[in-house]
């Protein structure tokens, strides 16, 4: 049923929240620490051990995908209702930290990669790609 | 008469943002499809134009809230707040398969630790260097730099205001456009071209929205493997940005 897989979500989420709590009194600060971040974390982990017992069927998988797939709007939503106007006196902090944390990040991404190749070579024979792949990316 | 009309939409607040969200999505959408030719996201102009109206909002009504302030819109800040929008957020990680992040390996770790180091510790000290020296202000820029998310989830969790949550969407936001124009250009100078490298790419960049845009840009096919180890960055930005993050700035700029 897809009441199950929302129930699952919130009890994530809930959980998450209850820890955050616990460890925002125990280093304490009145903040919640990290708990969406350690729901995550647990709903991953829930996900894969049910579906390995499988206890997971289609409809209450739906129950998750409908909340996951409303995440864009609701982000939107989000930037709809946020102090804008109160923002933009600090405007140019966005554009250069943004920018500059992109330009950053690219050049590292071929540093990261060769490390793993060269220590920790990952085999991967379900995608091959060759010259043809690049081609029909092309073209779309 | 008007006014009963009008109280149709602001006592079904909820399903009036419902409704406004996803038509702005589908101006969106088609602005993506037939102005950028599919080069930037609809979901990317969507926020980016979600800003532009909060700041309208703002300023007709000299509120805080955006568009939210608008009696016909004040649904959007039920819809956008902390309790929705992390609900949804955790529902993002279904998409996670283990087996498949084990492929990552160890670079996909040492990958998703520095991509987030990094745009933390440089949101950090650009935003202090523009004259942020709150801890509070310091730590939900520099998490903004990381994510769209991240930033929001680390700000409310710290008590930041509604300025600085924009803000660092604002900074999330051009890093995640960004990602998507620049994937296809860079792509081959960085052998952006199989599984294994796609796993970095997305711990690295951590954007979802950017690397899923950049990625279907490049080889469509590259698209789950970097989205995965995106949406993995997402959840321990959120653990690390208001719990470790956060302390260890406070400790730098004390307060």
């Amino acid at each position: 049923m897809v009441i199950y897989g929302v129930a699952l979500l919130a009890a994530c989420m809930l959980v998450g929240n209850l820890i955050g709590e616990l460890i925002g009194m125990a280093i304490g600060v009145t903040s919640n620490v990290g708990g969406v971040g350690l729901a995550m974390l647990l709903l991953v982990f829930m996900v894969y051990r049910l579906q390995q017992a499988g206890c997971l069927d289609m409809s209450s998988r739906r129950g998750v995908e409908f909340w996951s797939s409303l995440y864009i709007p609701i982000v939107v939503a989000m930037a709809a209702s946020q102090n804008v106007v109160g923002a933009v006196t600090g405007g140019p902090v966005a554009l250069v930290g943004g920018l500059l944390v992109v330009a950053v990040s690219f050049a590292l991404v071929p540093v990261i990669a060769n490390l793993g190749n060269g220590k920790y070579a990952v085999p991967l024979d379900d995608l091959e790609h060759d010259d043809q792949d690049d081609a029909e990316a092309r073209h779309e | 008469m008007n006014e009963r009309l009008l109280e149709v939409f602001t006592s079904n607040g909820l399903i009036t943002a419902f409704a406004a969200v996803g038509l702005l999505m589908l101006v969106c959408n088609l602005i993506s499809k037939h102005l950028t030719a599919g080069r930037i996201h609809g979901s990317a102009i969507a926020i980016a134009a979600g800003l532009v109206l909060s700041y309208i909002g703002g300023v007709s009504t000299g509120g805080e809230d955006g568009l939210a302030d608008i009696a016909l819109f004040s649904g959007l800040g039920l819809m956008g707040g902390s309790m929705l929008r992390d609900f949804a957020i955790v529902a993002t990680a279904f998409g996670v398969d283990v087996r498949e992040l084990k492929k990552a390996g160890m670079n996909g770790v040492i990958a998703l630790f520095v991509g987030l180091l990094v745009p933390f510790t440089l949101g950090a000290i650009v935003a202090y260097l523009f004259g942020y020296t709150d801890p509070v202000a310091v730590t939900t820029i520099g998490a903004g730099a990381a994510t769209y998310i991240v930033g929001p989830v680390t700000g409310t969790a710290i008590g930041a205001g509604s300025d600085l949550i924009a803000l660092s969407i604002a900074i999330g936001l051009v890093k995640s456009i960004s990602v998507m124009i620049v994937t296809p250009i860079v792509a081959r100078s960085i052998s952006l071209n199989n599984p294994s490298a796609a796993l970095v790419f997305g711990g690295m960049m951590g954007t979802t929205s950017g690397v899923a845009g950049g990625l279907a840009a490049t080889d469509a096919r590259l698209v789950p493997y970097g989205a995965m180890t995106a949406t993995f960055y997402t959840g321990l930005g959120c653990l690390l940005g208001p719990s470790l993050f956060y302390l260890v700035v406070r400790a730098l700029l004390g307060g």
